[in-house]
């Protein structure tokens, strides 16, 4: 049993737990995360010599952090821990990493797969300025550093981060000059009957708009956004409320982001099989109820596999682990699984309502000028991308990838896809399932060419 | 079988819509003939849309050179022909070596491709250092080919379709061809989804699937299907005009690379990775990106700083000889092939395409493609 490989990719909540399950099965799993220390994005942990309490880093968060954060110091000697490793790809049973320009190639007979969500982006006017970050990244400068993105920010965007990251800039004393939601407030309201079966998450949720509201701070529902102007930084945003009327806020920042985009690039190179999600109108990886890819030995956990939030990827790691041991023919307790199981299906109805509450504002991206950069690595603007379509002809993404380069960077599409896919889309008439996705291509973040092989794990 | 309408017949059938398939349909049409093009998912999506681009004369078999230099005549007329320039850049082609065997091996080259018209330039290692500074100094000679290049290979093909079916062909995408049969006079294609089609003479041009329809009509070869290994660099300043590559008999050394005018240093080279026939697919073996890089460096030390972005492989097609196969069947008349181009297919497919439309027009050609006969195989089992 000793014997037995298992890999657990991502350190945030999903990993910790997974990596914990292994652990209590008497195996030692690997450990292996980007990040510097465990804890993920949620839980980032600050620098060491930083010295904020759990209450100001975490707020309501506070006690499941420190949980998290000392579950995952505990295993310390029973997991192989490998900080700021990359996974860059995963071929013949095999994770392939990168730390600091050593390569090491590590077989699993499970691997679960806990690589957690980003932002999903959209372009608007002027979103290459410098100024412009996306929630999550303002949300990092914040916890990890203790920094604004700018002396007045505007957030942008929508989904519950909107939020908490204006919320939590807003106490830090920060001056937010707006929160400008794309989403109206009247569907927040009609979803509110799917997101019952987590009231606790609904509260807060009313609660940091409650006190932006009274900290004076201008929350808009239901906007459009115009434009980010400025020179060679952001100045101000211009958009229309609901009722149309323009508005401009002057800043010198900007957090976008519009929810979340699940991480699926290991998932796609491991040749997982994709399902198109209309709930979130993106595709991620196709799996069943514990957590099993359509790989053999591959398992999704977190917001990787289901953007479903914090308390629900401890969950589903606990319970990818447990499928894992299960395939492995190791004793597990079926029962437990039973109640995990249960407890995730109850949170896909919250997600549900989540989505339905901030959607994705295709119809903004469908619109996006011509002028506007959609893939910001090889600067291609959507009219390019619209006339390569128009022109050359592209049924699908990749195709207009290999006629327009739109994806094609160093992001592998991971800002510029969604749009991207809206507006091939959009120039088609079609709906957006019908143009595919961009393919993953390995390294899922660049490699150096300097690279070593280290020696054999 | 069902009758084909006039609508599903044509002059010709090209089965399989790659560079060749492509580029055939372009000049048939020039020839006056009328074109069906079967093509099972877009143009130019395999070999010829994902292999290196290399625009590369110097270093093919000499008996290749007038197939090439034609090509390379095609080349340079490709924004009268076709309308666009497929980012063709005459920059130049440069070879080096890291041993005197081999640089031996590279002017004896030099000496015998001149006489079939091209000239290339064998340089020391002081020649060298003074006008490609950022060669590795581990190159003790090189071989300097100033009218080779590189052009875009995701563009071309499907600049080809285009072209094709602005001059008249028919260019049929998601259409797989299921079976090929003769009746009579005419073959009739069936295709999945888009019903039959007829003609008197078909084209083969599928690439690593070809061999399995020659088998059909009882021609097998040896076609193995290999995917090359290639990357893409972030982009950096525009510096190195020539495509790069090592002369050596290792096939792990064997690496080469050119720098895109956008800024992307494009390499590939040594082990070939895995093909998946039935998924269409070709996949990087990481395991030979990580033996890519020191190769790499040996070439071009400064690419160390820099990082990969991207890696992708494509369906290519190898013979043990490693020459093509083209040319008309030997037991079918009426059936033509074009496949199998061994990852050096891109730099003559414009002339593959422009020849086999000869041969079909009328019968002959104006430069020597026997070396390229289907035969040649059976001839072996028979010995």
């Amino acid at each position: 049993m000793a014997d037995l490989r298992v890999v657990v990719v991502g350190a945030g909540p999903a990993g910790i737990r997974a990596a914990q399950t292994f652990v209590e099965a008497g195996l030692r799993p690997i450990v292996i995360d980007e990040g510097n220390a465990s804890g993920g994005q949620i839980y980032r942990r600050q620098p060491a010599q930083f010295r904020r309490s759990y209450e100001t880093l975490y707020g309501f968060e506070a006690k499941t952090a420190k949980a998290i954060h000392d579950t995952f110091d505990r295993l310390v000697g029973q997991v192989d821990y490998r900080p700021e490793t990359l996974a860059w790809n995963i071929y013949d049973g095999a994770v392939h990493t990168m730390r600091d320009g050593v390569a090491h190639k590590i077989p699993f007979d499970a691997l679960v797969l806990a690589t957690g969500a980003t932002d999903r982006l959209l372009p608007i006017k002027g979103w290459t300025l410098p100024g412009c970050y996306s929630m999550g990244a303002a949300q990092i400068a914040l916890k990890a550093q203790a920094c604004a993105i700018g002396r007045q920010v505007v957030f942008l965007g929508t989904g519950p981060l909107l939020y908490l990251v204006s919320y939590q800039y807003a106490k830090a004393g920060a001056d937010v000059a707006a929160v400008l939601d794309t989403s109206a407030l009247s569907g927040q309201i009609h979803a509110l009957g799917l997101m019952t079966s987590r009231p606790g998450l609904l509260a807060k949720g009313l609660y940091y708009r409650a006190q932006l509201l009274a900290r004076g701070v201008p929350v808009h529902n239901g906007v459009t956004p115009v434009e980010i102007e400025g020179t060679d930084q952001v100045e101000a945003v211009r958009f229309r409320t609901r009722s149309g009327a323009e508005r401009r806020v002057a800043c010198d920042a900007v957090g976008m982001g519009f929810h979340l985009r699940s991480e699926t690039q290991l998932a796609d190179l491991a040749r997982c099989a994709f399902v198109f999600d209309e709930d979130l109108a993106q595709w991620r990886p196709e799996t069943d109820s514990d957590g099993r890819a359509s790989v053999k030995g591959i398992y999704l956990a977190g917001d990787g596999a289901r953007v479903l939030g914090a308390d629900a990827a401890e969950k589903s790691g606990r319970l990818a682990a447990l499928a894992a041991l299960q395939d492995l023919g190791l004793p597990v307790a079926v029962r437990r699984m039973d109640v995990l199981r249960r407890e995730q299906q109850r949170m896909e109805q919250f997600r549900r309502g989540l989505a339905r509450a901030f959607p994705w504002p295709a119809e903004l991206a469908r619109a996006v000028a011509d002028d506007v950069l959609v893939c910001r690595c090889e600067a291609i603007t959507a009219g390019e991308l619209r006339s390569t379509a128009t022109l050359k002809g592209a049924p699908e993404l990749n195709r207009a990838k290999a006629l327009s380069r739109v994806g094609m960077g160093r992001c592998q599409g991971r800002y510029c896809g969604s749009a991207a896919a809206e507006i091939l889309a959009d120039v088609r008439g079609e709906r957006v399932e019908a143009v595919g996705r961009l393919r993953g291509q390995a390294p899922v973040k660049p490699l150096p060419l300097s690279a070593v092989r280290g020696a054999a794990s | 079988m069902e009758n084909a309408s006039a609508d599903n017949a044509a002059d010709v059938i090209i089965v399989g819509g790659g560079l060749m398939g492509a580029s055939a349909a372009f000049f048939l049409r020039k020839r006056g003939r009328s074109v069906i093009l079967l093509e099972r998912g877009l143009i130019g999506q395999q070999a010829s849309g994902t292999n290196f681009g290399n625009v590369r004369r110097q270093g093919r078999y000499l008996t290749q050179l007038p197939l090439a230099h034609r090509s390379r005549e095609i080349w340079s007329r490709l924004p009268e022909l076709i309308g666009e320039d497929c980012e063709f850049v005459p920059s130049g082609h440069l070879r080096v070596c890291f041993t005197q065997e081999q640089a031996g091996r590279l002017e004896n080259y030099a000496h015998d491709a001149k006489a079939y018209g091209l000239e290339l330039e064998i340089l020391s290692a002081n020649a060298l250092r003074s006008r490609f500074p950022y060669v590795g100094h581990e190159a003790i000679a090189g071989s300097y080919a100033p009218l080779d290049g590189h052009a875009n290979p995701r563009l071309t093909a499907p600049a080809f379709g285009r072209a094709a079916r602005r001059e008249g062909a028919s260019v049929e995408e998601n259409a797989e061809v299921l079976s090929i049969g003769k009746v009579g006079e005419d073959f009739h294609v069936e295709t999945r989804d888009r019903g039959t089609f007829r003609a008197p003479t078909i084209l083969v041009t599928s690439g690593a699937w070809a061999g399995a329809m020659s088998s059909r009509f009882g021609e097998p070869v040896p076609l193995v299907a290999r995917g090359p290994q290639m990357g893409v660099t972030e982009p950096l300043p525009y510096r190195i005009a020539p495509v790069l590559g090592v002369s050596s008999p290792l096939d792990l050394e064997t690496v080469y690379l050119r720098q895109v005018t956008r800024g992307n240093i494009v390499f590939g080279g040594g082990n070939r990775g895995p093909v998946d026939l039935e998924a269409c697919r070709a996949y990087v073996d990481p395991e030979n990106t990580l033996n890519q890089m020191p190769q790499l460096r040996r070439l071009l030390p400064g690419i160390a700083a820099v990082r990969i972005i991207r890696v992708w492989s494509g369906v290519e097609s190898y013979l043990p000889d490693d020459l093509p196969i083209m040319g008309p069947s030997e037991k079918v008349s009426g059936l033509f092939y074009a496949f199998g181009f061994c990852g050096a297919g891109f730099q003559v497919g414009p002339a593959v395409g422009d020849v086999m439309a000869e041969l079909i027009d009328t019968g002959r050609t104006s430069l020597p493609i026997d070396a390229y006969r289907i035969g040649r195989f059976a001839q072996q089992k028979a010995a």
